[in-house]
């Protein structure tokens, strides 16, 4: 049994220890927002953040989470009212989508360490993989959105 | 929210776990004017509604018009472009439109009432637009016969806009939902003929895609988020060396760990049935496995490369031959010779592979994330035994497809586990089986030569090509158009131009990778055009506005490539230009790279794309398939390799087969000039065909190294050749 807190809710999850985070989210909690995309923490797909902070959660076993905040896509904000949501609508981002939970998350961790990023500071810090290939509407929007947070 | 479409009884039982990735999300975030699509945008209710004017529209009583939408959405905004086709003609209010996919059972029972629902070559809106504009000014035609009737008037004074039919001289009115019913019955003696490209109002518009509300939030519902009641769930792994066959699996080496079910063993493959995926793919990794290989067990990619290598050498097909290629060598002042080739490349979607099969004594049920819904019922036919009428595909959102998804193995797989275990399975591919279990772009090699008269005229051109066909089906007299596009019907005009095809395949499977043929023959083509530019002292805007004379269409996106793309304004040192230009799919699609090289390394700096794609339905649509599309090809000319060791991919995750990422991502800038008049273009795919060459191209003009292999990383670019 362990005890995480997602999305404000706390849940007890009767799993082994090392069960990817990724999967309790998605296959314990119900919460598909979140995707797989490799298991290997490479593509960002699975970005959620624990205490704030973005992390890959397809390689984070649920035991080091445990009484830890977790947020998911689904918790980001009530009717995606969040500005970088706002600013993924605006500049019109995703594509298929899929990693586009992952892309959300990561930048709202990015932006709360700096909140008027240079398009090299996010080239730099956002690692996140789109196959659809939406950098350049990515790269927009989160300046977009740094601006809105600012505001 | 009020949910308009009819909720058939498959759809109820589709369930979630949470309220989470209910209906309700996206409330608030779309705009009040706007259409919407439903997280889950299928309708399995193959009945007729009253309101069904047509298989593609159906009017609601209460003004709901549900728009069906006969290809899958995987990213390109087809499921906004086409209902915002429909709507044109229609004549409702946009607000009112709920597109939702078209049942690939019905498109079976009823003799392909949809077309294809095959989504490739870039032709949802290419050969489905024409379609459905029809049927939306069929409908509207229908409507406004069946108010005319009403009110016995002649249906010349009747008149539709924003959902309502007006009788012009008494103003009366009567809105759809209270007509549809009645049109539906009404035969036309003709159908009505469709509007004059200057008579648009809707099509052309920047209209918000309806699916990214959905795609903003988590709620859309794509084929690995869904869960149907009593579903287990399944990791497979498929013999690593294509065609072998399973010898054993030791099933009691897992049988004791949480979760686990049962081991189905397939022909080629072996599957891991649990409660949960991360304890069926822990078991699976964990399971003893051996694999009868063959010889193609002993095969590696230096063995392949050299036959595609050899092959050029060979007697060939000619697949096209205007006037006497060999005479105009022989008389050439001067002669070039290159060779190109390619590798293997994989298609990496970010979703990977997945299906949930259920299959029942009187019906198959699949619901998948496909590109290809009709291949899908038939895969899962066939894999069932059931007879195709009695198989249901529930298509949802496509977490990205580019080809790999038009051949739905994960769903045989999925259909033959179900059927073992005799429950719905959910089977969910790793990132490692995706890799390694492709249906990859070919490996080509080509040899070209290009003959100059005296005054530097180019009047020659030969092209002797090794690759592979991805459908089989499609070669006649050993010539596959599909992987000799862009050779075969380059639009540079030469007097004589022969194009040589020596077929070969190996036990690599294959298939469609975004732009088949024209992705890795755009590179070839592009490239060697601008190494006859360079050998006959010519620019090479200069050398295709030659070889282009006779189209003006090309020689206007020639222009907007070099106002907008700065060619001919000089860079600093270590720093390139690169052009390329192609026609595929109907569409022109030219593109300007800036590179810089430093330290052996690569960057583009900035991409210019121009294209002419004729019909323009909603520009933001095409500019963000333009620009997906180039970053999808950069991935391919950058990094893209997949090699074969001992038969099998050595190749399995993205560290050991990287893609692009923002720090690879060029600044873009797209602009489209339509010529006018034209024919709807793909815009899909073309994209990812140009940006390859264009970046060699910037490459050599960097540093003189002219790369006539892929990808680029893991060559030697420190100093000129």
């Amino acid at each position: 049994m362990v005890n995480i807190i997602v999305n404000g809710t706390p849940h007890q999850v009767d799993v082994e220890d090392e069960t990817p985070l990724l999967w309790v989210l998605r296959e314990e909690i119900g919460l598909t927002g979140t995707k797989f995309g490799c298991g290997i923490a490479q593509c960002g797909a699975c970005t959620v953040h624990v205490n704030g902070q973005a992390v890959r959660s397809c390689s984070v076993p649920v035991k080091t989470v445990a009484g830890k905040q977790i947020t998911t896509i689904e918790g980001l904000s009530p009717n995606s009212t969040h500005p970088v949501q706002q600013a993924w609508l605006t500049e019109q981002v995703p594509q298929c989508g899929y990693c586009q939970s992952g892309q959300i998350m990561a930048t709202v961790a990015f932006l709360k360490t700096n909140p008027n990023p240079s398009d090299a500071d996010i080239d730099a810090n956002l690692t996140n993989i789109c196959r659809c290939g939406t950098y350049e509407r990515l790269r927009r929007a989160v300046h977009r959105a740094a601006a809105l947070m600012r505001a | 929210m009020t949910i308009h479409t009819t909720l058939s009884r498959r759809q109820f039982v589709v369930s979630t776990l949470t309220a989470a990735g209910g209906f309700a999300l996206g409330v608030g975030t779309t705009p009040v004017e706007a259409a919407s699509l439903s997280v889950r945008p299928w309708n399995d209710d193959t009945t007729h509604y009253p309101g069904e004017i047509n298989a593609w529209v159906v009017i609601q009583p209460d003004d709901t018009v549900i728009i069906r939408y006969g290809r899958a959405e995987m990213g390109q905004g087809s499921f906004t472009a086409l209902p915002q086709i429909v709507a044109e003609e229609l004549e409702c209010d946009w607000a009112f439109v709920k597109p939702e996919y078209a049942s690939a059972n019905r498109n079976f029972r009823e003799n392909k009432v949809y077309g294809t629902l095959a989504t490739g070559g870039s032709r949802a809106v290419r050969e489905t637009g024409v379609i459905v504009q029809q049927a939306g000014a069929s409908a509207r035609e229908r409507l406004i016969a069946a108010a005319a009737k009403r009110w016995n008037v002649p249906t010349a004074e009747c008149e539709a806009a924003m959902s309502k039919i007006t009788h012009k001289p008494s103003g009366r009115s009567f809105r759809f939902g209270e007509l549809a019913a009645e049109a539906a019955a009404i035969k036309l003696d003709k159908e009505p003929a469709l509007k004059r490209p200057d008579q648009y109002k809707f099509i052309g518009r920047r209209l918000a895609r309806l699916d990214i509300p959905l795609k903003i939030n988590g709620s859309a519902k794509y084929g690995i988020d869904l869960e149907v009641p009593g579903m287990v769930r399944a990791a497979v792994m498929k013999c690593p060396v294509f065609g072998g066959t399973l010898k054993s699996a030791d099933e009691s080496k897992i049988a004791s760990r949480r979760g686990f079910m049962q081991v189905v063993k397939l022909k080629d493959a072996v599957a891991v049935v649990a409660d949960r995926t991360y304890r069926a793919q822990a078991a699976l990794k964990a399971l003893p496995i051996e694999w009868e290989v063959g010889a193609a067990g002993t095969t590696n990619s230096a063995q392949f490369r050299k036959a595609y290598l050899d092959a050029l050498d060979q007697k060939g097909a000619d697949a096209r031959h205007d006037g006497d290629v060999d005479a105009a060598l022989a008389k050439a002042a001067k002669v070039i010779e290159a060779t190109y080739d390619v590798p293997i490349i994989a298609h990496a979607p970010m979703e990977p592979l997945n299906a949930i099969a259920h299959v029942q004594a009187d019906r198959v049920d699949v619901w998948v994330g496909t590109q290809n819904a009709d291949q899908a019922l038939t895969f899962a036919a066939q894999a069932s035994g059931m007879k195709p009428e009695n198989v249901y595909v529930h298509n949802t959102f496509v977490g990205g497809g580019f080809g790999r998804r038009l051949g739905p193995d994960e769903v045989a797989q999925a259909v033959a586990i179900s059927k073992a275990v005799g429950k719905p399975v959910k089977l969910v591919w790793t990132r490692e089986e995706e890799i390694r279990q492709g249906r990859y772009r070919t490996q080509a090699a080509i040899r070209f030569k290009a003959g100059f008269a005296a005054d530097g005229t180019a009047i020659a051109l030969e092209m002797r090509n090794s690759a592979g066909a991805a459908n089989p089906a499609g070669v006649k007299d050993g010539i596959d158009p599909q992987t000799l596009q862009g050779l075969i019907n380059a639009a540079y005009q030469l007097p004589n131009y022969r194009v040589i095809s020596m077929l070969k395949n190996t036990h690599v499977p294959l298939g469609p990778w975004r732009a088949p043929g024209h992705s890795q023959n755009a590179f070839f083509m592009e490239s060697f055009i601008d190494e006859m530019a360079h050998a006959a002292g010519k620019d090479p805007v200069q050398l295709r506005r030659e070889l282009l004379a006779h189209r003006p269409d090309f020689q206007q996106v020639l222009d907007v490539l070099v106002e907008k793309g700065d060619w001919g304004t000089p860079l600093p040192a270590g720093r390139g230009r690169g052009i390329a230009i192609t026609e595929a799919y109907d569409s022109i699609v030219g593109m300007i790279v800036e590179v810089t090289v430093k330290n052996g390394q690569v960057k583009a700096d900035r991409v210019v794309i121009a294209c002419d794609c004729g019909t323009v339905v909603n520009p933001r649509g095409v500019e963000m398939q333009l620009e997906g599309g180039m970053i999808y090809g950069l991935s391919a000319a950058l990094f893209g390799n997949i090699t074969i060791k001992d038969g099998r991919v050595e190749q399995g995750n993205f560290d050991t087969y990287p893609v692009v990422r923002f720090k690879d991502a060029p600044k873009t800038e797209v602009y489209i000039s339509p010529t006018p008049g034209k024919r709807w273009g793909g815009v899909g795919e073309p994209g990812a065909t140009v940006i390859q060459p264009a970046v060699t191209n910037a490459i050599f003009a960097a540093t003189g190294r002219r790369l006539r292999s892929l990808p680029v990383v893991g060559q030697d670019l420190n100093g000129a050749v």
